[in-house]
């Protein structure tokens, strides 16, 4: 087997047993970037020299005994909005199209003591804004499976390396569903774990309460060893959660005997892509012949979701982008007239069009005489929504849904109409309002070959519960493929507009 | 002016807190390091670097608080309050407005009719502080110091309820002390770990309605707040009687000047768009943790004064100089434990101490000298190894540089000389060298004998008891 083509799983195995080395993988990985990245844009930065003298040195430590986990010697991707040291972090904005952090994310630092290898950074929605990497500054990416596509968002950079082959897995952050839906749409393993699982240290936030980093990899084996990886108390983040339970590999169990499992009628409704539908449908009943008791039943609130987790995220965000002026980094205007024509010019072009309109939309419902009206309203809908979660998993261990409406859209179809893109969110965001664990993985593909993907919603702390369940699915559903590993294999074909 | 008005102050006080580290990083606090040599990713603002509360900040709070009779939140919060300028690294102010950490308190000031009055606190909060914005005339440029940005403050909000300067004066006075007696900050208004904001209107006397207040910044010592005070008044009365109206806005105070000059109305006002950090958890404060601080908390300045008039008997004019600053009550009672006799400590600290501190100008923070040494100083005067006046001349030098007397005196050779054989040599000389005085003397002009004992004590250079030098003198001349 292709590098490449190997999970880390069975990669690290692999140069564990001496068949090919950490410095060879890193090769591979980076001559598979070089061919395929002009294609498919998936990164924004690729560090040849940084990812093989780590690979060197990671491998030493493998020779001498010292990293014998399931990350070392494997490459990985990374998110433009997580910070690493000296190395360049865009956020996939021109405000920072300069930025060199001098520090580096906690989670990323997880990944390096693990022995990972970054081979650079992924290509994003312009401060993970977006849900199709089509706002980033430095281009679109393409979805492997038809660079006609959007790779989904915001972490599209990451899914799409990830099923391109161009990374053995990355890097993601979710906020409304940014690592799932892109997961969904790229045919990949995406997680969002419970809130505070995950250090947020070092990752530049868009809506502080709802951020959290997570995994996209080509299956849920992959996804439980990366999650372990990741998760740790960090006393920098204040709202880091002290776990004793993050073993996550220890419930690679295939067996969901008598595990209860519901299925909202909301997530089932009007605007659900008839095809994806089925196809969740259909892997609920292959749950439930495993052994699953699976229901129906009403979640409600789903449709004030959208309206709070709009107004909550944008208001943090507006808060959180102000760091962005143009006076300590990142991008400062050419021509100014005092201070705050400045800050003006710097913000107005450094900033894209979404990122500028929901700071608009936050710093108005922060706004004195509006912050009751909107954003107090939003957070008792937001607990209230909690609280709907909390009635539903009294009665089920798992959720079961579909990750979004439909698979991945053609590019240049959402932008245009930015609510129905927002309304896109709807399965996905209610996970981050209510801080529980999520998880994305293939479920079947529509007419076009698009990846559909199905949604696993735990309660609190229940990633455990998801692994399992995720993990029977898929051994049921059997391998599904990454991305262009098909006959279109160079992507080449068709679909690219020039 | 035909019309009796009164004036209406209300106080926003900002103390810094004297924790070792910043309020929401590891930083240090230490004052005048090298420009941005303090910072780290949090306070300098770096994307994706998160704020973590100190706790020291949070108990000194409290403790403020407990000390001026406040409510006690017990499930505080912090908010972000937003607003662009360079000297805020983020663009907005980790501060507290929905939930602050202390409410509903109140100081007792004494009134200058001698009476007491009770000046309301209405919350106090914490906050980080800014970055410090330096000018470069010659570069034409502006430069940012983050070394003081997230130095922990607490501001004391005040209630409207002080008439005059002199209740200003006595609200600041005890907020001074009280906090330091807590260790929970110098409280220096010149070098701006306290900094009072002046609200301040005017009414009618008798008027039940506030009048419309203005804000006064840049406050730096109580001189300059009572000359504010008075401008401010004068300004309002002045405006009123003219038939105009008073705006409300921040002002700031020109003390070279002394006058004030708006800064930005109400108008203009900002919107500072307030959330709760999404950063930084809620603060539950347990009842463990506040039974700890009340448990810790120290014998504040009345309750000391009461014990130093019942266990040392030195007069009350002392004990009132001594424990208007804790660090001076500090020292007193530290070298009255090594040398048991208070009355001397006491002297020490209200002669020579006071005299120095004014002379150069000090603050009773300030002093430098350990009671360990004072102690000693007076040991050695007591035995009378030195004498009074080689003890002053020490004392000048421990006070500079607290040094140990014992080895000072030692090193300099101003042990007193009781070796009557030289002290009798240098009398002889002494005689010899003023006949007139001596024959003065002996006439009966029993002057002329304190002139040569001055004499000699000078050729001695200070190291000679008086008394002995007095006796032989006279044994010497009538020989």
């Amino acid at each position: 087997m292709e590098v490449t083509d190997m999970t880390a799983v069975e990669l690290s195995a692999a140069i564990r047993d001496g068949q090919v080395t950490a410095v060879e993988a890193a090769e591979e990985m980076l001559a598979r970037i070089e061919e395929r990245d002009g294609i498919y844009n998936c990164y924004v930065t690729v560090d040849r020299e940084g990812a093989l003298a780590q690979a060197r040195a990671v491998q030493e430590k493998i020779d001498a005994g010292e990293l014998t986990g399931p990350l070392a010697g494997v490459p990985v991707a990374i998110k433009d909005n997580l910070c690493t040291e000296g190395l360049l972090t865009t956020c996939a904005s021109r405000m920072l199209e300069n930025f060199v952090p001098t520090y580096t994310a906690e989670a990323v630092m997880n990944l390096r003591r693990a022995g990972a290898v970054i081979l650079g950074k992924t290509n994003m929605d312009e401060f993970a804004m977006g849900s199709t990497t089509e706002t980033s500054a430095y281009g679109v990416t393409r979805n492997p499976w038809n660079p006609a596509h959007v790779p989904g968002g915001s972490s599209g950079g990451s899914a799409a390396a990830v099923a391109a082959g161009e990374c053995c897995f990355a890097l993601g952050s979710d906020t409304g569903g940014s690592i799932r839906q892109p997961a969904a749409y790229c045919g990949m393993v995406g997680m969002k774990p419970t809130y505070g699982t995950v250090s947020r240290y070092g990752l530049i936030a868009y809506g502080s309460s709802l951020d959290q980093i997570g995994p996209l990899t080509k299956d849920v084996t992959d996804c439980a060893a990366v999650l372990e990886a990741i998760s740790s108390y960090d006393k920098k983040d204040s709202t880091s959660v002290k776990r004793q339970d993050t073993d996550f590999t220890s419930a690679l169990v295939e067996d969901v005997q008598g595990l209860r499992i519901g299925i909202p009628n909301d997530y089932l409704g009007e605007g659900l892509d008839a095809e994806v539908r089925a196809a969740v449908l259909q892997a609920a009943e292959e749950l439930a012949r495993s052994g699953a008791v699976v229901e129906r039943f009403d979640l409600s609130l789903v449709e004030y979701a959208i309206p709070a987790y709009y107004t909550i995220a944008a208001a943090e965000a507006s808060s959180n982008l102000e760091r962005f002026d143009g006076i300590k980094y990142g991008y400062r205007t050419k021509e100014y007239t005092g201070l705050h024509n400045m800050y003006k010019k710097s913000r107005s072009e450094g900033f894209g069009e979404e990122v500028k309109r929901r700071i608009m939309l936050g710093s108005f419902v922060l706004s004195s005489g509006y912050y009751d009206a909107y954003y107090l309203k939003a957070l008792r809908v937001k607990a209230l929504i909690k609280k709907a979660f909390d009635e539903a998993f009294a009665k089920y261990d798992v959720i079961l849904g579909p990750v979004a409406p439909t698979t991945a859209p053609r590019l240049g179809e959402s932008l245009a109409d930015p609510i129905k893109m927002y309304l896109g969110d709807i399965y996905t965001i209610a996970v981050n309002l209510a801080g529980l664990p999520g998880i994305s993985l293939p479920c079947g593909k529509d007419r076009n070959g698009l990846p559909i993907g199905l949604q696993l919603i735990g309660d609190c702390f229940q990633e455990k519960k998801l692994i399992r369940a995720a993990y029977t699915y898929e051994k049921s559903r059997g391998p599904f493929g990454i991305g262009p590993g098909t006959e279109k294999q160079d992507g080449r074909t068709g679909g690219i507009p020039s | 002016m035909s019309k009796q008005y009164e004036t209406v102050i209300g106080l926003e006080v900002h103390v810094e807190l004297a924790t070792k580290t910043k309020i929401f990083c590891g930083c240090s606090t230490t004052f005048g390091a090298a420009p941005n040599t303090q910072t780290c990713p949090v306070c300098s603002g770096m994307p994706g670097s998160l704020p973590v509360l100190n706790r020291k900040v949070l108990e000194y709070a409290i403790a403020v608080g407990l000390a001026t009779n406040c409510e006690i939140t017990r499930y505080a919060k912090f908010d972000r309050k937003n607003y662009f300028y360079p000297d805020n690294p983020q663009n907005y102010q980790i501060s507290q407005l929905y939930l602050p950490i202390c409410r509903n308190g109140w100081v007792e000031i004494e009134t200058k009719k001698g009476g007491l009055k009770r000046v309301g606190i209405h919350e106090i909060h914490m906050e980080e502080d800014a970055g410090k914005l330096i000018h470069d005339e010659w570069e034409d440029c502006s430069l940012v110091d983050y070394n003081r940005s997230g130095v922990p403050l607490i501001e004391i909000v005040s209630k409207p309820d002080m008439r005059s300067a002199e209740e200003v004066i006595a609200y600041l006075e005890k907020l001074r002390l009280l906090i330091q007696y807590l260790g929970a900050s110098d409280c220096k208004l010149q070098e701006g770990s306290m900094r009072a904001d002046v609200n301040l209107s005017v009414r009618e006397v008798g008027a039940k309605q506030l009048g419309t207040r203005t804000e006064m910044k840049n406050l730096n010592s109580f001189k300059a707040i009572s000359r504010a005070i008075a401008g401010e008044t004068e300004r309002q009365i002045d405006l009123i009687e003219a038939g105009e109206r008073v705006i409300q806005e921040t002002r700031r105070w020109d003390d070279t000047k002394g006058e004030s000059y708006a800064m930005r109305s109400k108008e203009d006002a900002q919107d500072y768009r307030y959330f709760p950090d999404p950063d930084l958890v809620p603060v539950a404060v347990s009842d463990e943790m506040l039974k700890k601080i009340r448990a810790a908390q120290p014998e504040f300045r009345n309750e000391k004064m009461q014990r130093y008039r019942e266990e040392f008997g030195i007069p009350d004019y002392d004990i009132e100089i001594i424990t208007e600053s804790k660090h001076m009550a500090d020292i007193f009672e530290a070298a009255t434990a090594i040398c048991g006799q208070p009355k001397k400590v006491s002297n020490w600290l209200m002669g020579e101490t006071l005299r120095l501190m004014k002379e150069r100008e000090t603050d009773a923070e300030d002093l430098r000298f350990s009671p360990e040494h004072l102690a000693k100083l007076i040991w050695l005067a007591d035995k009378k190894l030195i004498t009074g006046s080689v003890a002053k001349e020490v004392f000048e030098v421990m006070f500079e540089e607290n040094v140990d007397p014992e080895r000072y005196v030692e090193e300099m050779g101003l042990k007193t000389v009781n070796d009557e054989d030289s002290l009798r040599k240098t009398i002889a000389e002494v005689i010899a060298a003023n006949p007139q005085s001596v024959a003065d003397y002996r006439s009966g002009k029993e002057k002329a004998i304190g002139f040569l004992v001055g004499q000699t004590m000078k050729a001695m250079k200070g190291k000679a008891d008086p008394a002995a030098v007095n006796q032989i003198l006279r044994e010497e001349i009538v020989k």
